[in-house]
């Protein structure tokens, strides 16, 4: 079994500094032929980083790659594609408006031909690298179709297009950053097929990712970094996800939420037969009635653009409403203005954090007050009382122990766990009824989730009512009273959280339903 | 390209040519003025078809380029500057003096293109900023140059302004030679005689039409046009596939400039053997409307031009029948009032009544890496 244990891509010693971090230092990993060796750490840990420096997008500072034993010289992407690497991004690198087929030429248009040299004005042959996509789609399993326009495609698609792009270029070596993030779990389900597929025929994949659950199901190996250090190795048949969680953060970790029964009191949140429309006027919230009562975290699961985003808006006042009300806390708040409903007892954590949650260029301070900066603790006849402003923001950094050089620091310049960290600590240290949180811990690491979601249960025990719309099966799971499932601007089913089972919320969630 | 677009074009062009039927009836054929008007409109077209086919390379590569009002008004003095010396200092030919004047107009927008490369692209500077600090400099160089060089005593010329060389010669196609055999009534000979006179343009007018049409083929069908529409729409992801972001964006960006330097050399090399100041006149910035109505492709922006061209081409006629207008239109003598319709044709495409647009999504974002 000499096969199972070549080694095809060595990197030894990677160092990569940027203005005042040590990116990666001194780092080691190597990939044997056909295998799928996961790199797991948090958001920062230098994962990217490393995997930028093979793909060549990065120099390093010190160290070098071995690719099947010779030393790879990286000037650019051009140099790793040459040598078999291929890459795919987090944020896909695709021209939403070009075709499949052209997305997959772009930088490689005339080498199905074996003349590289040609001229720049050169012809196309799209219709030649059609075939050879719908070849290769077919050899590997991934359905593409060569003449759509990306744009179009779901997100799961746009995946398997990067991946032919890679193919195309004829990669043995399969970099995947963060390749779950943006799907559903049916759709992660189909890749990690296509990932068995892939090592079966040879190629040998490099995963990387923060989910426990997914490294123990699909690695061979696994390779644990932490602030731009490879901490260790672990087998997936002997580890467990506390320990990899522990490696990763470097510390123990509480993975499941703990939490006490909760205590239902009376209805804060009335929602009855609400209809609300998107930005493109198409109806995306049709008829929808729910209760969130106090002391409850009532979870909304569906698979994302199912009317989650217009649903949350509505009820913070940001988008109009079409038809239907709610009340809240006995005040019927239908198309009222933001502030209104604000200062009607809630808190809402957007889904978009730095465009809906944050200003980015205001001082941490500064948004901390954004709720209530008129109001008399913070303002004095129009002029902001800027000790005020300082002494709140001092009192929240401390108690929601946001990491910040200073309170005067730019929210943009904070990491994404910081700065959902000041959203909450603005939102939930004001006197609140309903707290309406959406993907909360979206991209964040495994530390900060712990945090935002002991936070949350926290807010439930103090008798708030919680609305948690998220696209995570776990996340709804591990906090949720009550589920209900959103498909297609509707809701299809509500459950009580003993009664929910994974599998019938997945098909729940794809608009299956059981007969009656 | 949608046919709204077009049937919208087409619409405004008939209007345009319907007034001057209408009112030129009198004295002469509808034939002949629609054909004369068809040249004209062809010819008065030309700079603005180069600019906008300058701005669709700029901005599909991604940089914003509202400097084509200047570079077209430094590569319109240049090249008859240049033309000038080549004839009167170094003593060359009428033709070859001509020839090189065009070279010299294309060379400085080119130059104007390389300046507006590494303000935008290296130094990352605002490229709305960038292209306005283009259309100053060219304001006050030519100006000044100008200035310096013909007026004053002291001037290199000594007060005299030099006669220029000449403009470029009309380039016959035959048309006639083919079709008047044919023709068995004199109005046939009539007409065939007007239709020749749409087709006889000068070389710069010609060329203009075989660029939209190169520049198409381009654009959608070669590895160059590929290239750079992926730079222009996300240059990260043509990073990632090994294509050089900043040498693509300066190439196209410098293939704009010749552009609009051609586009400088149609006033002072092929239209009038003369350089005033300003003498480009906002056409630029009409270029870039022409542009934009064509959805940053070179055929609808062509077409577009071809818009403004008539709604030129009809003030210059209604000048030409100004007795013949009937007392109660009697506004459309003053030429003022008819010289509004471009900007208020611009205007109202610009507002998007006619379908949005959509810009290269990249267009005006420095890249880093």
């Amino acid at each position: 079994m000499a096969k199972d244990t070549q080694v095809v891509l060595d990197a030894k010693g990677i160092t990569k500094k940027f203005p005042g971090v040590l990116a990666n230092d001194n780092v080691n990993f190597d990939l044997r032929k056909g295998e799928i060796h996961a790199l797991l750490g948090e958001n920062g840990a230098g994962k990217t980083t490393l995997m930028n420096v093979l793909y060549g997008l990065y120099k390093a500072d010190a160290g070098e790659v071995l690719v099947d034993g010779k030393p790879m010289v990286l000037h650019s992407p051009k140099d790793a594609i040459h040598h078999g690497v291929g890459m795919v991004h987090q944020h896909f690198m695709l021209i939403p408006v070009f075709t499949v087929t052209e997305n997959i030429m772009l930088g490689a248009e005339t080498d199905h031909r074996a003349a590289p040299n040609e001229a720049a004005l050169v012809k196309l042959d799209r219709k030649e690298v059609a075939q050879k996509v719908r070849e290769l789609s077919q050899q590997y399993g991934l359905e593409i179709d060569p003449e759509a326009i990306v744009g179009d495609l779901p997100v799961g698609v746009q995946q398997r297009v990067e991946i032919v792009k890679a193919l195309y270029r004829k990669a043995n070596i399969l970099i995947l950053d963060e390749p779950t993030a943006v799907l559903t779990p049916q759709e992660a389900e189909d890749l990690s097929r296509i990932m068995h597929e892939l090592t079966e025929k040879g190629v040998s994949i490099i995963f990387i990712t923060h989910k426990l659950k997914e490294v123990l199901a699909i690695a061979d190996r696994i390779t644990v970094m932490r602030s731009g250090r490879v901490v260790g190795t672990a087998n997936p048949k002997e580890a467990n996800e506390a320990q990899l969680a522990s490696m990763m953060v470097g510390r123990e970790v509480i993975l499941t939420v703990q939490k006490k029964p909760a205590q239902p009191g009376e209805v804060v949140l009335k929602v009855t037969d609400l209809r609300v429309r998107d930005v493109r006027g198409l109806e995306s919230v049709s008829g929808v009635s729910f209760d969130v009562r106090a002391g409850e975290v009532l979870g909304i699961a569906g698979v994302q653009g199912n009317g989650q985003t217009e649903l949350a808006e509505a009820l913070t006042g940001l988008r109009n409403i079409e038809g239907g009300q709610f009340i809240l806390s006995g005040k019927d708040l239908t198309g009222k203005p933001p502030r209104l409903i604000t200062e009607s007892g809630l808190a809402h954590i957007p889904e978009d954090r730095q465009r809906h949650g944050l200003v980015m260029t205001y001082s941490v301070a500064d948004n901390m007050v954004l709720c209530d900066y008129y109001q008399m603790r913070f303002s004095k006849a129009f002029v902001i009382q800027q000790n005020q402003v300082d002494a709140n923001a001092r009192k929240l950094i401390k108690e929601y122990d946001v990491r910040t050089p200073s309170p005067f620091t730019a929210a943009g310049k904070l990491s994404g766990g910081n700065q959902q960290k000041v959203i909450v600590a603005r939102e939930l240290s004001r006197p609140v009824k309903l707290v309406i949180a959406s993907q909360p811990t979206r991209g964040l690491d495994v530390g900060s989730i712990e945090y935002i979601h002991k936070e949350i249960i926290v807010m439930r025990d103090r008798g708030v009512g919680v609305l948690l719309i998220s696209a995570e099966l776990d996340e709804i799971l591990s906090l949720s009273d009550r589920i209900a499932v959103m498909y297609r601007g509707q809701i299809v089913a509500t459950v009580d959280r003993k009664d929910a089972s994974r599998e019938q919320l997945g098909l729940w969630m794809a608009g299956v339903h059981e007969p009656a | 390209m949608d046919w709204k677009r077009f049937g919208f074009i087409f619409l405004i062009i008939v209007l345009l040519f319907g007034v001057v039927v209408v009112i030129g009836g009198a004295q002469n054929s509808p034939v002949i003025i629609i054909t004369s008007m068809l040249a004209t409109t062809i010819a008065v077209a030309t700079p603005l078809t180069l600019g906008a086919l300058s701005g669709t390379f700029c901005e599909r590569s991604g940089v914003v380029n509202i400097g084509i009002e200047g570079m077209m008004l430094s590569a319109a003095f240049f090249g008859w500057l240049g033309a000038i010396y080549m004839y009167h200092i170094f003593h060359f030919g009428v033709g070859f003096s001509i020839f090189m004047g065009a070279a010299f107009a294309v060379l400085t927008g080119m130059l104007m293109g390389l300046l507006l490369a590494v303000l935008s692209i290296t130094f990352k500077v605002d490229q709305i900023i960038g292209g306005t600090v283009i259309n100053i400099l060219a304001v006050g160089l030519t100006g000044f140059l100008n200035r310096q060089l013909f007026f004053g005593k002291g001037s290199v010329f000594g007060g005299n302004i030099p006669n220029s060389p000449g403009v470029l010669p009309t380039i016959h196609i035959p048309i006639e030679e083919i079709f008047i055999p044919l023709c068995k009534t004199d109005s046939c000979i009539q007409i065939v005689d007007s239709i020749n006179k749409v087709f006889d343009q000068k070389p710069i007018a010609i060329s203009a039409i075989l660029l939209v049409f190169i520049s198409h083929y381009v654009l959608f069908n070669t590895r160059w046009g590929l290239r750079t529409r992926a730079v222009g729409e996300h240059p990260k992801a043509a990073d990632t596939v090994g294509i050089n972001v900043i040498r693509m964006r300066y190439a196209n960006v410098m293939i704009g400039g010749m552009l609009a330097g051609l586009a400088g050399a149609y006033f002072t090399i092929e239209s009038v053997p003369s350089f005033e100041p300003l003498l480009t006149n906002g056409r630029g910035f009409i270029s870039l409307a022409a542009m934009i109505f064509g959805n940053w492709t070179p055929i609808g922006a062509w077409t577009a031009a071809l818009v403004f061209g008539a709604s030129q081409a009809l003030n210059i006629k209604l000048q030409l029948f100004r007795d013949l207008i009937p007392p109660q239109w009697a506004f459309l003598q003053q030429s003022y009032v008819v010289g509004l319709v471009p900007y208020i044709l611009t205007m109202i495409i610009l507002t998007g009544i006619i379908g949005r647009t959509t810009p290269p999504a990249a267009d005006g974002q420095p890249y880093e890496k």
